[in-house]
Formats: structure tokens, C-alpha cells, sequence
């Protein structure tokens, strides 16, 4: 078992399970939190990220292919996604569909918003790019809301990724994010959506740190 | 050298009237107040309160000043909460200072009630750029001081932690401060009962729990059970705000302030996730984690430094004055 990565959430690592390379998602207990109170949690995010990987896919929205969960470990056990993190290939000084990347993401996120789910941690390590299609990973802070205000946040986190770690190419990026955004969602909630995230960020937070 | 400069503070957002003296050589010298208490089982009523400070307010600003050897040419500047907090309460307190200014001709100093409480905690504590959680019966607040001002990175979307523990404490019809009786109940609990834990993003919601714990107690359940579980779950909601907000502006030390810092579990929860972020952890001194006098002298002091003020012809209360509306020149960051 290899960790490949430290969340605050979960810890993710690369194994072997019955002859398949898989990733392995670990939600880690919070020592502050008693036990009781503690486990339940983590089993509820579990569920939630269990069900909107499987929502998702009915809306047509790539997630990876589940394998097995296990509510009183607080693993869930899914296919090992090969591709390139939308973040690593927004990096990439060889990779030259950049726009057309944030266009498809800003595709793909419309998708998740026009079925009522949202994601609630969109950033551009949560997405893979394997061949042509976008993988979304790690909804377990997502919910299902219809509400302009969680639309907003969810845009905003996703702006506030771009903006942050690819300071360069945001203004172009977050363009072409919306124009995706747009075509699926449509010109009137595109603006609504839009209209209440400069209201969001107006109220001061979620602001970056200047030297990010 | 600059001279030694001394403010008056005037504080009366809530049930507090206050009146404090601070000094530019981090003095607090006086600290005087008044608290009102509504009748068992009742809430402050602004109208009562604002009675209660006209009623206090000469004997508490005349023992302020006897504590200062009757020496009022000596200050400098007047401070007081222009707010948030309850209109009528506000305004006594806004009256109050605008007649001491008049009569002393000295400047007057608006201070948000939120910042005199981070302030005064800092001074106390030496703290310098925390991520401060701010928690009492008016505020429930993450916050860190970026670009100029204190930015809210997390909140509770509707009532606040103090007003939670005070109004289950009502209900239950344990006594005045109800959040030191629920704690001491708490810890007498044993059994988990599961409450609704709501966290958004950044933000908290309380409103679920204070429902669910009133049914609990008209149900089959022991009090100590149900305060028990109260705190569990609202202090773990905040912690995990918390605990994000701190990852992501990666801030190295953390301030608890406000009425419920003085909460015991909630400072063990705070400590534990500072800890783990390699954070240097700051709690208020219980003596002023509640509303005061010496919050408002003293950030009075450092605003006059920054010549913040504000002409009596226009110091209207603000109710509902947002922290991130509110500039601190005196800060760097």
C-alpha cells in the first residue's frame, strides 16, 4: 500500500486489491471529535460520497468505477484513474488545449448544477484528465441543493483553485470555464450564477492570501 | 517620544454596560461594569437593557473615573461600540460617550464591538497574527486580519454559539450564564445523543441543533446527557471550520475570544487541532473574555494612534456593522 496523498479529509493510496491496481480512499478519525460522534461522521461522508459518484455517472459525469466500500473501516475502494490532474496539465508547458480544458470543466461542472448536485470542494486536483474525458473525484463534501447561493460557492472554489494555482492563465481560463458553464446551463442561469458570485466574494471572504 | 495617551472606552452592545480606561503604555487601568440579567427563564429584551444602562451608566462611569483619581483632563479620546449589537442598548452607550466627549472636547472613536474583543485579547495574550475564533451570545466568527482588514473566512449562517447555550440553557431553566451551566452539566454526561451536525464549507448552522435539543429535553433524556451532546456537537462543527480555515491560511497561532472561550472543552478542541497545524494556541483571560469597558479603551487607544475617528454630528449607531467592513490602519497584514 502506497500513500499517495495527505488530505484533510482522508488519506488516498495506490494498492493492489485481487490482482487490480486500485485507489484506496481513507477518511482518518479526528481527534478532537469523541469517538461516537467521530465515526459516525466519517460514515456519513463515506455514504455521500458513495452516492454522488453514482449520481454523477447517471448524469453522465465520469467518476471512478466503485469497487467495494466499507462503512466501519471508512474506505471506499475504486478504479485507479490514469491521466494527468487537470492542475498538472493546466501546468504543463506542453499541453496546449488549456482553454479548451477549462471550457470542458466549466462543461462538466453546468452537468453537476443542472441535476441539483453540488460539489462543494471544486478545485483542479479533484478533476483527472484520462485520454479525453474529465474525471471527477472527491464529492464527499458535495450535497444536493438547487440553491443560487451553494451554486455560487461551488464557482467560487473552482475560480478561487484557478486563480491561486495558475495565476498566468486565470483571466483566459475562468472565461473559458464560464462559456462551458453557459452551454449547459444556459445564458439566464449562467448570469444569475454568475451575478451572485461577485456578491460572494464582495462580502470579503474567501479571499486569497496575497502571496499564493 | 510620543506622549503617553489615555482612552475612555464606553461599552453597552448587549447586556453590558462598560466603561474602561486604557493607556498607549498597554495599560488597562480601569474596568468597570454593570451586567443586566433578565428574569429566570427570559432573553435580554433590548428596551430592558438600554433601561438598565441609563439606570447604571453614572454610577459605573463614576466609579471609572474614581478609579482613575478623578483625573478626566488627563484623556485623551473618547471610544465607544458604535456596534454590532442591540439598537437601544447601542445607543445609550453612543449618548453616554458623545456627552463625555462634548464635555471634555476630545476626539471621538468609533470601534467595532468585534475587534475590541480581538484587540484586548491580543494585548493580553501576545498574540500577533492569529486566526481568531470569536465566540459569544452576538458573534460566532472565524477570522484573520488580511489586507488591512479582519476577513471573515467562516461564520455561523444563523443564530450564534452563545445564543444556542443560552436560549437550551433558558428552556431547561438552568441559571444565569447558561453557558457555564451547561457545561457543568455536560460534564457530568455520559451518553451520546445524536444531534444534527451541520457544517458548510467554512461555515456552521446552529439552528437544527437548538431544536433538536429542545425536543430532547421535553423527551425521555437526562439533562446532563443532552448538554453533554450539545457541546460535543457544536464545538466539533466549529472545530472542523476551524481546523479548515486554519489549513488554508496557513496561519501560525490561534486566538479563542469571547464569553464561550472560557468554555473548557471547546478550548481543548481548539488546542488539539492548533497543535496538529503546528499553530501557537491563545485563549482570552477569563476575566475579559466577556464583554467590557477596557476592549473598547484600548483598541480606543490604538485607533487614536491611527487617528481614526468620527464627528459627534455623525457617530450613528451601526447595528449591524460587518467586521470586513471595518479597516484597522493600526495592523499590518
Amino acid at each position: 500500500m502506497t500513500l499517495l496523498r495527505k488530505g484533510a479529509e482522508a488519506n488516498i493510496y495506490l494498492e493492489n486489491w485481487h490482482g487490480l491496481k486500485v485507489i484506496l480512499k481513507k477518511r482518518l478519525p479526528k481527534k478532537y471529535r469523541i469517538q461516537e460522534l467521530d465515526s459516525m461522521i466519517r460514515k456519513l461522508r463515506t455514504i455521500r460520497e458513495v452516492q454522488l459518484i453514482h449520481d454523477a455517472k447517471l448524469i453522465g459525469v465520469s467518476t471512478p468505477l466503485l469497487y467495494s466500500v466499507d462503512l466501519e473501516k471508512k474506505t471506499i475502494i475504486m478504479k485507479h484513474i490514469e491521466g494527468l490532474r487537470v492542475k498538472e496539465a493546466l501546468n504543463a508547458p506542453d499541453f496546449l488545449e488549456k482553454e479548451k480544458l477549462c471550457f470542458n470543466v466549466g462543461n462538466l461542472i453546468g452537468k453537476l448544477h443542472n441535476a441539483g448536485i453540488m460539489h462543494g470542494d471544486l478545485t483542479t486536483s479533484n478533476m483527472i484528465l484520462s485520454k479525453d474525458k474529465i474525471f471527477l473525484l472527491d464529492l464527499g463534501l458535495g450535497e444536493h441543493s438547487t440553491d443560487l447561493e451553494d451554486r455560487g460557492v461551488d464557482l467560487l472554489l473552482i475560480k478561487r483553485a484557478l486563480q491561486s494555482e495558475h495565476c498566468i492563465f486565470f483571466k483566459k481560463g475562468f472565461n473559458a470555464l464560464i462559456a462551458g458553464y453557459q452551454e449547459v446551463v444556459g445564458d439566464k442561469a449562467a448570469k444569475e450564477v454568475t451575478k451572485r458570485l461577485k456578491e460572494i466574494e464582495s462580502r470579503g471572504r474567501y479571499m486569497l492570501r496575497r502571496d499564493m | 517620544m510620543t506622549p503617553k495617551i489615555y482612552c475612555l472606552g464606553v461599552e453597552s452592545t448587549a447586556h453590558t454596560f462598560g466603561v474602561g480606561i486604557a493607556s498607549s503604555d498597554l495599560e488597562i487601568l480601569v474596568d468597570v461594569k454593570s451586567v443586566y440579567k433578565p428574569p429566570l427563564g427570559q432573553g435580554i429584551h433590548p428596551k430592558d437593557a438600554a433601561q438598565h444602562h441609563c439606570k447604571e451608566a453614572p454610577s459605573v462611569l463614576y466609579q471609572a473615573l474614581k478609579k482613575f483619581g478623578y483625573k478626566p483632563d488627563l484623556i485623551d479620546a473618547i471610544a465607544f461600540s458604535l456596534g454590532p449589537g442591540l439598537g437601544p442598548a447601542l445607543r445609550t452607550g453612543a449618548t453616554v460617550a458623545r456627552a463625555i466627549a462634548t464635555w471634555l472636547a476630545k476626539p471621538l472613536i468609533p470601534v467595532h464591538h468585534a475587534i475590541g474583543h480581538i484587540e484586548l485579547a491580543s494585548l493580553l495574550t501576545g498574540s500577533k497574527d492569529p486566526l481568531v475564533l470569536l465566540v459569544s451570545g452576538g458573534h460566532t466568527t472565524i477570522t484573520a486580519f488580511v489586507e488591512g482588514r479582519w476577513r471573515v473566512f467562516g461564520e455561523t449562517e444563523d443564530i450564534t454559539l452563545g445564543n444556542l447555550l443560552d436560549v437550551f440553557a433558558r428552556e431547561a431553566s438552568l441559571p444565569s450564564p447558561g453557558g457555564s451551566s451547561v457545561e457543568s452539566f455536560a460534564k457530568k454526561g455520559v451518553e451520546f445523543i445524536d444531534l444534527p451536525y451541520v457544517v458548510k464549507g467554512n461555515d456552521v448552522s446552529f439552528s437544527g441543533i437548538l431544536t433538536a435539543v429542545k425536543e430532547k429535553f421535553e423527551g425521555d433524556y437526562r439533562l446532563e446527557d443532552i448538554c453533554f451532546s450539545l457541546q460535543e456537537v457544536a464545538f466539533s462543527m466549529l472545530t472542523e471550520a476551524f481546523e479548515r480555515a486554519l489549513a488554508y491560511t496557513e496561519k501560525k497561532e490561534v486566538l479563542l475570544v469571547g464569553g464561550v472561550a472560557a468554555n473548557k472543552r471547546l478550548q481543548q478542541m481548539i488546542q488539539e487541532v492548533s497543535e496538529e497545524h503546528d499553530a501557537a494556541f491563545f485563549v482570552v483571560p477569563k476575566k475579559y473574555s466577556g464583554d467590557c469597558g477596557a476592549q473598547i479603551a484600548w483598541t480606543g487607544v490604538l485607533a487614536h494612534q491611527s487617528g481614526v475617528y468620527i464627528d459627534v454630528e455623525k457617530s450613528f449607531i451601526n447595528s449591524k456593522w460587518r467586521l470586513d467592513e471595518v479597516n484597522s490602519p493600526w495592523r499590518v497584514g
